[in-house]
């Protein structure tokens, strides 16, 4: 089974939970930018395991199924419509052989994610599928989807799960952004953690998979930015020498040399996924305990997406020729 | 018990930092704490990020809280005293010095005053101590490099350095494992793949190991690069003394 790509649109790519264990090789992660949003969308077709998914960043691409599938979408609406007619997001979709997925244009967010049931079966690469443009490896060699790509899609055995779930809002004029300070906030005098905290950011253009940079009041340090080299994680908010801060995200590099001031929260990285250049945010300090607590009551909620249809299995047995036969008989998907 | 500080690094890992300085001995606490991390095997631990002077723990709170994970780490690092350091491997590293391979051996050697073939001695004169591994898949920090041969950073970058070109940037020396923008000034090229992605093991040095370089000829070289290419060659290694 695979779907064929008529058009790549602006930047997708095939996306899971990242190529973890290979930081301290200087690898990058990858993965997807906003997790809450693809791993919304590979739960609602009943994908549990990390499955590889599409990364939709901005314009869409235009996708034709060559057979039938279920698949879902959530994140940004980028106006997803299939063959001409609008189709709803946050629910799993039935497609048949011959449909064609397209994207009309955005009204929210940057990045929609599009997960199949059974997810996409490019060939891991260090343990993940997830593209890593700068390293050309994982997802459709290490590359981003173009006119005539063929993605496989795996079978999803005995899967038969239509999940809904609540949309996401984006459209925040002011996007608030908790984080936990450190661990180098000591590297900053009262006024550049005062700029940080209590004053607006906009998103440049320089924005992308790697840093969301941002403009805005310079945060100042005691004595320059530089530090020893040492890891950085996703969501961490490096200061270079001009005061501006990057936000560090799923391409960064594994280690860098500049001071981090905080470290936005994980439940409010897809807030930052979701931006483009031009939205404002601001930040605002929680304790590691309070993001911790976020994050487990946000992973429960994923846990739990419901089904809004129960897939009605009918069983029978039947004797034929002496022979004993369990047959059991549930909808085509 | 060492002194190492805990800083909470975000919601999903913690920054152990020991003293704030680039020096043998501090890296070998980074060495010895990450060993009995990984021996340890603490559940929720995802990554083990090893640095110059610091160790970045990356972990699922879905596992194992903040202040859980402390308390853990806490006690690993007040038994480091009693543990024992893994010994570390020499890699040797077959360098083709100067010529194509190594445009700015003629700078490097001006620079210092030197001759051409006094660099390369003193390059391939020591075993370098890989601090940490970052920037790009599988390229070691090296650190150990005789100031006699410390040379500045290339004015204008270049756009691509091929994978295995060895270079100086200051004090510092380095192989780029893959193709790259850089602005080193290199002095030789190595054939030996320090990443490869469909290898067993992509990256062949780790932290806490040393690279020696041995000059080689030009034959030697295309002999070592056939022999890579057909999955023969193996690097030479030995365990470090002392």
């Amino acid at each position: 089974m695979s779907i064929r790509i008529l058009s790549g649109g602006m930047f997708t790519t095939v996306q899971d939970r990242g190529r973890s264990g290979y930081m301290k090789s200087g690898i990058t992660v990858s993965g997807a930018m906003d997790e809450r949003s693809y791993e919304t969308a590979n739960r609602l077709v009943g994908n549990t395991n990390g499955e590889a998914a599409l990364e939709v960043t901005l314009i869409g691409p235009v996708i034709e199924f060559s057979e039938n599938c279920v698949f879902a979408i959530a994140g940004a609406d980028l106006g997803p419509q299939m063959n001409g007619k609008d189709i709803p997001m946050y629910r799993a979709l039935g497609a048949k052989a011959g449909d064609t997925l397209s994207f009309a244009g955005r009204r929210g967010g940057c990045r929609a994610y599009l997960a199949f049931r059974g997810g996409i079966a490019v060939p891991p690469v260090l343990g993940s599928r997830a593209t890593d443009i700068k390293a050309g490896i994982g997802g459709l060699m290490g590359r981003k989807l173009q006119a005539g790509d063929m993605i496989p899609i795996a079978p999803a055995s005995g899967v038969s799960f239509w999940g809904i779930a609540e949309k996401e809002d984006f459209s925040a004029a002011v996007k608030l952004l908790r984080v936990v300070m450190g661990p180098q906030d000591d590297r900053f005098t009262e006024a550049g953690i005062n700029a940080f905290l209590h004053t607006e950011y906009t998103v440049t253009a320089q924005s992308d998979r790697m840093g969301i940079r941002l403009s805005g009041e310079a945060v100042e340090t005691k004595s320059g930015s530089d530090i020893i080299t040492d890891g950085i994680c996703m969501g961490a908010v490096q200061i270079p020498a001009d005061g501006q801060p990057i936000l560090m995200m799923a391409d960064r590099q594994p280690t860098g040399g500049y001071a981090k001031i905080a470290n936005v929260i994980s439940v409010d990285l897809p807030v930052a996924a979701q931006t483009v250049p031009g939205d404002k945010v601001r930040f605002q300090c929680v304790s590691v305990q309070e993001a911790q607590a976020l994050l487990l009551t946000q992973q429960e909620k994923l846990k739990n997406i419901r089904a809004f249809r129960e897939a009605s299995v009918s069983r029978y047995r039947v004797r034929v020729d002496g022979y004993v036969y369990n047959i059991e008989v549930r909808p085509a998907d | 018990m060492e002194t190492a500080t805990l800083k909470v690094s975000g919601d999903r890992a913690i920054l152990v930092e020991f003293e704030n300085r680039i020096a043998p001995e501090v890296n070998r606490l980074v060495r010895s704490f990450t060993a009995a991390l990984e021996e340890k095997c603490i559940p929720g631990i995802v990554e083990i990020v090893p640095a110059y002077c610091a160790v970045t723990v990356h972990y699922r709170p879905e596992e194992i809280l903040f202040d859980g994970l402390k308390a853990e780490l806490s006690a690993v690092l007040g038994r480091l005293d009693e543990m024992e350091i893994p010994p570390a491997t020499v890699w040797e590293i077959p360098v083709l010095y100067g010529g194509e391979e190594g445009p700015d051996i003629g700078f490097v050697a001006e620079h210092s005053g030197l001759s051409e073939e006094e660099v390369v001695r003193i390059h391939s004169g020591s075993e370098y101590l890989v601090y940490m591994l970052g920037f790009t898949p599988g390229f070691p920090y090296l650190g150990g490099m005789s100031p006699a041969i410390a040379a500045p950073r290339l004015k204008a970058p270049r756009l691509s350095i091929p994978a295995g070109s060895v270079g100086i940037a200051g004090q510092q020396t380095g192989v780029y494992p893959i193709a790259s923008p850089g602005g080193w000034q290199l002095i030789g090229r190595t054939p030996v793949k320090l990443y490869d992605p469909g290898r067993e093991t992509p990256v062949l040095v780790k932290a806490g190991d040393y690279v020696k370089f041995t000059p080689v000829g030009a034959a030697e070289f295309a002999r070592i690069a056939a022999g890579i290419e057909a999955g023969s060659y193996r690097c030479r290694t030995w365990q470090k003394e002392g």
